[in-house]
């Protein structure tokens, strides 16, 4: 070996014992499906088939919400608030216990690399629960007035970007705030979902309290349209979430919605160049750059565009793409064919649309589902890889020439989740993180994640926040 | 890069590099950390990384027969195999370069250099002429390699130019004879945008290799010091075609510790950094801990400390 070559270093798999099929988790038990119907999940990594997930129907969905109806009536409304709080801490504690068991799961099932669920996704997704463990005998002081009041059962759908953190964002803050839920994860990765519905009966959940139904856009639909559903909570795209929009209005629902992004990072000339740029890997190839917040548009000050696009480059030259099982790959599988197919078609519109793409060198696996690490220069604000979000690891470079310019341009967008600002100087910070229009500014870091801290956007990205004192009003009617 | 060495353009360049944010150079280097070493490349890191090693003693209680011990010890490190590399140099102070050098020479080291800390080491609190005596000491005894500290007071009260005069002197005192680490003591310089000022004022003076510590203060070579060290030595070839070297030292006791070294100068300053000509590492201790992880991967089993020897 004339180079320091890392010699494979595979997280084993035999922590996780994967079923031929699963069941929906329905009041407390794992039960058929009425549709009679399954369909498989597979390893994005490799397209082998990991298992058969049922499909829930319109029926599927009615016994849900009536499960989900009763332990509400007759359980967790009842329950006094210190003893919610028990369970949601137990939960935790099991999340961190069977950590590695959930890592290696999500790693099979969404093909993010190992090191990103080990270290960000399953960490956090505990921490959501002992964050919101703590709130729930103390919900008098979430700013909703003295005697806060659940809205009953919510129904809760969520994406394939980050499934299990993402139901923990979403379950996490329903509980202690004394809701039941009905929860629909992505037809892609519907695995760790289940696994938690194991962790509710080792917790000894009383039943009803969490139901979790598989199936795809449809069974969305029959939850989102259940008459018995008091409140929808969605993360996915902004064109569902206009979907779901449209078909509650008139209904008493209420909704949260997450929904999609095209951040703006903006990186000034008095910027600390080193960290930027890896705050710009971080912003976009962090999770194959499926993220909604990731930072995909890339604002840098026009006299250091040079200087910044050489270390990028530098850096990106180092990006490890690969198994995800691997502990020591940075990029893994793109999550299906239909959304590498999706980031192909955008791509390919960049290039056509005249911006000049560069790719970093390295070798795709021959199977599964991969794309190397993109960045488009010469992005005008026209261009359709500065406009629609491509949920993918290619990044469109911008420059500006003043700060009001890069506000102009980062604003300048339907969407508004987050955005970057990259200077030393604090007071340019705070001038364009008070003019900045999206719901979460990030100074001198990019994707950071908290359960103190509210998540949710400005504009077409979405209604309402989660996490924080704020994400607990999404889940809590004011008392009069 | 700068139009001449006055203090007054010295100054003005050292402004005019970016500065450090230590939140985001430290979350990289301990991402870094998590890289893992398996197998076949971690056998190829021990060879590496032995061969890397300035052993080192500088103690006030070194004699003659502790520093021709390290000597057998650099030359062969483990007696019962062969294949075992020689480390890369030996490292002591001044009044036993000679005593290390024949001793060397005698034992069929001839191709390992000995290296003298210099300038008044540790402190570097002396005058000049003392500064140089001592590097012409050390010179004349043997040394191929001059490991000499930086005036860090005149450094943390803004007097660059000072400090850089004094490493073109040494600089022209070492001549082709030997080569010029430049110890920043990092430790006393603190910040990381101190770090990467008094790499490129090394660097610009003349440095052959740019030196965290000296060892006598704590901390010493931390990952996030490492990093920026080997981002200012990758940035300062891309400005200037030279390829300067870079020497932790200090606080690197065990094998995980070294190969995460590796992996930053290999992510960072790039694979071209990873031999002994670029990249050393200061300890003592280290290389018996080396020596257990290399037996572990060649016979599958932990040896006890007592098969490999003390010094």
């Amino acid at each position: 070996m004339s180079q320091f070559e890392y010699a494979p270093a595979l997280e084993s798999t035999a922590i996780v014992n994967i079923a031929e099929r699963y069941n929906l988790f329905i009041d407390g038990k794992f039960v058929t499906p009425k549709s009679g119907k399954y369909f498989p999940t597979i390893n994005p990594a490799n397209e082998k088939v990991l298992a058969k997930v049922a499909e829930a129907n319109s029926t599927d969905v009615d016994t849900a919400v009536q499960a989900a109806r009763g332990a509400y009536s007759k359980v967790w409304s009842k329950m006094p608030a210190a003893e919610r709080g028990k369970y949601l801490f137990r939960i935790a504690r099991i999340l961190q216990e069977r950590a590695r068991e959930f890592a290696v799961l999500e790693t099979l099932d969404n093909g993010k690399p190992i090191r990103e669920s080990r270290d960000t996704d399953i960490p956090l997704a505990a921490a959501h629960f002992f964050y919101h463990a703590g709130w729930a005998d103390k919900l008098q002081y979430a700013g909703v007035g003295d005697q806060p009041k659940p809205y009953g059962v919510v129904g809760q759908i969520i994406p394939w970007n980050f499934p299990m953190l993402m139901l923990a964002w979403k379950v996490a803050p329903a509980l202690a705030t004394g809701n039941t839920v009905v929860l629909k994860p992505a037809e892609t990765t519907s695995l760790t979902a289940l696994l938690f519905a194991e962790v509710c009966q080792q917790a000894e959940l009383p039943a009803g309290v969490v139901n979790i139904v598989t199936g795809a856009g449809a069974t969305g639909a029959d939850i989102v349209n259940h008459p018995g559903i008091d409140k929808i909570a969605f993360t996915g795209s902004t064109e569902v979430g206009k979907l779901i929009a449209s078909s509650i209005a008139g209904t008493k629902k209420g909704a949260t919605l997450e929904l999609g992004g095209k951040a703006a990072n903006i990186i000034f000339d008095d910027a600390a160049i080193d960290e930027a740029v890896e705050g710009i890997v971080n912003g976009i190839f962090f999770n194959q750059g499926h993220v909604c917040c990731a930072g995909s548009r890339l604002l840098v000050q026009e006299n250091i565009h040079d200087e910044v696009l050489e270390k990028l480059k530098v850096r990106m030259a180092h990006i490890r793409l690969g198994n995800p099982l691997d502990k020591n790959t940075d990029i893994g599988a793109i999550n299906s064919a239909a959304q590498l197919a999706k980031i192909k078609e955008l791509v390919t519109a960049g290039g056509a649309e005249g911006a000049e793409q560069w790719s970093a060198p390295c070798d795709l696996p021959g199977e599964g589902f991969w794309f190397a690490p993109t960045i488009f220069t010469g992005v005008s604000q026209t261009h359709r890889i500065a406009r629609e979000e491509i949920f993918g690891p290619v990044l469109s470079v911008l420059t500006f020439r003043t700060p009001q310019e890069a506000i102009e341009k980062a604003n300048n967008t339907p969407y508004g989740l987050s955005a970057g600002v990259w200077s030393e100087k604090g007071s340019k910070v705070l001038w364009s993180a008070s003019r900045l229009r999206a719901g979460v500014i990030w100074a001198n870091t990019f994707n950071k994640f908290d359960p103190a801290s509210p998540f949710g956007g400005y504009k077409e990205s979405g209604w309402g926040r989660e996490g924080g004192r704020h994400g607990l009003a999404a889940y809590l009617k004011a008392s009069n | 890069m700068i139009t001449d060495t006055s203090e007054g353009s010295l100054k003005a360049f050292l402004k005019t590099l970016p500065q450090v944010d230590e939140v985001g150079a430290s979350a990289r280097a301990a991402m870094l950390a998590t890289r893992s070493i398996k197998t076949s490349s971690k056998a190829w890191a021990i060879d590496m990384a032995i061969s890397m090693v300035d052993l080192t003693t500088l103690e006030g209680a070194d004699t003659p027969g502790k520093v021709r011990a390290i000597c057998a010890k650099a030359v062969r490190p483990d007696a019962t195999d062969l294949s075992v590399p020689s480390v890369g140099a030996v490292c002591v102070y001044n009044d036993m370069v000679h005593i290390a050098r024949t001793s060397l020479d005698l034992i069929g080291g001839r191709a390992i250099p000995v290296a003298a800390v210099a300038t008044a080491f540790p402190s570097g609190r002396a005058s000049y002429a003392v500064k140089a005596q001592d590097t012409i000491d050390a010179i004349n005894a043997g040394a191929a390699e001059i490991d000499m500290v930086i005036d860090r007071g005149a450094f943390l009260s803004g007097r660059y130019g000072e400090v850089f005069d004094e490493i073109v002197k040494i600089k022209e005192l070492c001549g082709d004879k030997a080569h010029l680490k430049v110890i920043l003591e990092t430790g006393e310089l603190v910040t990381l945008d101190n770090v990467r000022k008094a790499s490129y004022l090394a660097m610009l003076a003349g440095a052959d290799f740019i030196k965290t510590s000296t060892g006598k203060v704590t901390p010493a070579a931390t990952a996030p010091v490492v990093f920026v060290m080997l981002e200012a030595v990758r940035d300062y070839y891309s400005m200037t075609q030279t390829r300067i070297g870079v020497k932790p030292a200090g606080g690197i006791r065990n094998t995980k510790d070294a190969i995460k070294q590796l992996v930053l100068v290999n992510e960072v300053a790039g694979p071209e950094w990873l031999n002994p000509q670029l990249f050393r590492i200061g300890a003592s201790a280290l290389l018996n801990d080396l020596l257990l992880q290399r037996m572990k991967l060649r016979d599958g089993y932990y040896a006890s400390p007592s098969y490999v020897t003390l010094d």
